[in-house]
């Protein structure tokens, strides 16, 4: 018991005293509406008290910071040591516009890098293929061979600074060129640091970049796991990431139990398929969560996080080192929480849902800027962002110690029950034989449209106030700068790749391209076949193209 | 015939992923009692016309988040003309520059919506200004 009798009688008291009250007060001026829930529509009491909270064991469930089960934090020192990782997602136009970007980034203090890929790279297709038409460069930079990667690195101590790759399908080829390019600059595997998103689970949920089905999928996430445990120990090989999951509409819950559930679809493969040692592995596994619009759910959520994964590490999957059963993961601020009507009003979610992010004790956050809902951010609008995140740093006392909302009643009990929902989730789909079946079946995939759609009604009947869209609305529009990307990148980057083609010893190239396909075909791993290739300058479909050639493609079910 | 049920086709050009938008839709349509199809994610524009043709559609809804819709939504007109679709009604939403509408009209598109507009609205234009095409 988390209370002494005595006192839990007490406020028990109090309690009724308070509740006849309010009965009173309710009767002279009812309460503004019948139901205060959050933008998930999960109910929240008027008060919490002691009672709430009472079953909490300190021990087995709040515990000290670094230790199980990692509630409040795994860092021993909190923030105290180092901030957590300012990290702004970039990337547009070529890689020269992109490298430009990041310069401009870090010596605006940002501590680490994020790269946006173009849609063509994203799906595993190069900028002169037909499907690309009309995309490259816009929502991302466009890579198609090591060429265009070594300009995107251009000037960046790899070894000095960590970057994170937003890539899911052709994740081993772009790792692969990291790899590569580490080589070419003189710098060993062992000191590049970064992680590569490479978490095709959510694709299939939420965020819809395919390629192959999800069994070979999980596969070659497995094979990235194994190599990364082997060869390049400080990479992250995967960002089993929520984020994706909330933007396609999902609540809080099922944004943490289908993240944490995809985690454990890919800590089973690489035990069964690569036969390692969970502890050798477990430890550099990360995570990537949405920081929402509401506040205390979402400091609850990333609390409950970390304590789920602590107790599936240590009980479900008895890993032993105390660095398998830590979560560490990056946070987003909510692109789908922005609105496009008076823009400047998302400067104010962006800094509310960072301070979620923090005091749920993120190492790694992104805050987006204010016009990403009309087009990728503009120099200035990014600047304001990363400033929100020193503000927050700097500025605001919140970092000053750790966890501080442990102990509230209303948070741990939020906490508590987030984490009871999400295991009933988890145990669901352990039921369907696990999240691949589970995505066979289109369950989560369902969950998700089922509350999108429950959202966009309560938007439109103002039983959830978006202020701007459905609430103090106003008539004149506010103008904002944006950003446009030029068509013309599109016809300079196919003359690049054009060229690197020409010039490149085809003979090289095809056989690094056979290689890796009857690794593929004998079920090897394909690491170190993928980077022969990216240094042959076999472009990113091509190394794709053998990955949908042996293992087949997976077309987008279209369930609504 | 003359009350036949609205055909529309909710489609995803392009490489765009970003579909939560679109299957809202495909859904608020389905309540509004139209036949709905729903492309799915990944279709080019020659898939979406082939599509369009053959499932006798009145109003193909196009949905891009990318910034490719410049090229794509004109793209996806042509091909819906190119293969006899004159009476198709094409319409375009997500994240679409107020300076790009002009473009998009011009190419043929009927109407546009944007981040805001309720699903309510959004059937009640369709309702206003889309007749169910009666073939001879």
């Amino acid at each position: 018991m988390y209370f002494a009798k005595e006192l839990l009688e007490s406020s028990s008291r109090m309690r009724q005293r308070w509740e006849d009250e309010v009965k009173k007060a309710v009767a002279k001026w009812a309460d503004q509406k019948e139901d205060w829930t959050t933008v998930s529509s999960l109910d929240i009491k008027r008060l919490y008290t002691p009672e709430d909270i009472k079953d909490l064991n300190f021990e087995e469930d709040i515990g000290y910071p670094g230790q199980y089960p990692f509630i409040r934090g795994n860092q021993v020192t909190g923030y105290r040591g180092k901030f957590w990782t300012f990290r702004m997602f970039s990337g547009f136009g070529s890689a020269y516009d992109t490298n430009q970007r990041w310069h401009q980034l870090l010596k605006a203090g940002q501590t680490g890098l994020s790269t946006a890929f173009d849609f063509p790279t994203l799906m595993g297709y190069d900028t002169d293929d037909p499907k690309a038409r009309g995309e490259c460069g816009k929502c991302g930079v466009a890579i198609d061979t090591l060429e265009d990667f070594m300009v995107l690195v251009d000037g960046i101590p790899m070894d000095k600074i960590t970057t994170s790759m937003t890539i899911n399908p052709p994740a081993t080829a772009l790792w692969a060129m990291y790899c590569a390019a580490a080589e070419i600059k003189g710098i060993p595997l062992t000191k590049i640091g970064g992680t590569i998103q490479n978490d095709m689970l959510k694709e299939f949920i939420a965020q819809k970049t395919l390629m192959c089905p999800p069994e070979p999928s999980v596969k070659l996430i497995s094979d990235t796991v194994e190599f990364g445990t082997k060869f390049v120990p400080r990479w992250n090989t995967i960002s089993i990431s929520g984020y994706h999951i909330r933007e396609a509409g999902s609540t809080a819950v099922q944004e943490l139990a289908f993240t944490l559930r995809d985690g454990m679809e890919y800590v089973e493969d690489v035990l069964k398929r690569k036969g390692l040692d969970v502890d050798s592995f477990a430890p550099r596994l990360s995570f990537f969560f949405n920081s929402h619009i509401d506040f205390f759910e979402e400091i609850a959520k990333l609390r409950a996080a970390r304590r789920i994964w602590a107790k599936a590490m240590r009980d479900r999957y008895k890993a032993k080192d105390e660095r398998s059963w830590w979560m560490r993961f990056h946070t987003q601020t909510a692109g789908c929480s922005l609105t496009a009507q008076q823009p400047y009003n998302n400067v104010v979610r962006t800094a509310t849902e960072a301070l979620a992010a923090v005091l749920g004790g993120t190492q790694s956050l992104h805050t987006n800027s204010l016009d990403e809902v009309w087009c990728l951010p503009t120099d200035h609008a990014v600047e304001i962002a990363l400033r929100t995140q020193q503000i927050i740093a700097e500025e605001t006392g919140a970092a000053n110690t750790i966890d501080p909302l442990a102990g509230s009643y209303f948070v741990e009990a939020l906490t508590n029950e987030m984490e009871e929902q999400a295991w009933d989730y988890i145990h669901k789909i352990d039921d369907m034989g696990g999240m691949i079946e589970a995505i066979h079946k289109g369950f989560p995939q369902m969950e998700l449209a089922d509350a999108a759609y429950k959202f966009q009604r309560q938007i439109d009947s103002n039983e959830k106030i978006m202020v701007g869209v459905n609430k103090y609305v106003t008539e004149d529009e506010q103008d904002i700068p944006l950003l446009d990307i030029d068509d013309a990148i599109e016809t300079q980057q196919i003359e690049r790749l054009t060229e690197v083609k020409r010039k490149r010893d085809s003979k090289a190239a095809k056989k690094s391209l056979d290689d890796l396909k009857n690794a593929c075909k004998k079920g090897e791993n394909v690491m170190p076949y993928c980077i022969e290739a990216v240094k042959s300058l076999c472009s990113v479909q091509e190394i794709c193209d053998v990955y949908r050639e042996v293992y087949g493609e997976f077309r987008d079910p279209a369930m609504y | 015939m003359a009350n036949r049920k609205l055909r529309i086709m909710v489609a995803k050009p392009g490489l765009d992923g970003h579909d939560r938008g679109a299957r809202v839709l495909a859904r608020c349509f389905r309540d509004a009692g139209y036949e709905t199809i729903y492309t799915g994610c990944h279709q080019t524009p020659e898939q979406i016309a082939a599509a369009a043709i053959q499932e006798d559609i009145d109003c193909v809804g196009l949905s891009c988040m990318s910034g490719a819709h410049k090229y794509l939504f004109p793209e996806c007109v042509r091909q819906i003309r190119a293969l006899g679709g004159d009476d198709i009604q094409i319409i375009g939403g997500g994240i679409i520059p107020k300076g790009d509408y002009q473009l998009l009209y011009d190419a043929g598109l009927k109407g546009i919506f944007t981040p805001g507009i309720t699903l309510d609205d959004i059937v009640k234009w369709i309702n206003e200004n889309i007749v169910p095409n009666v073939k001879e």
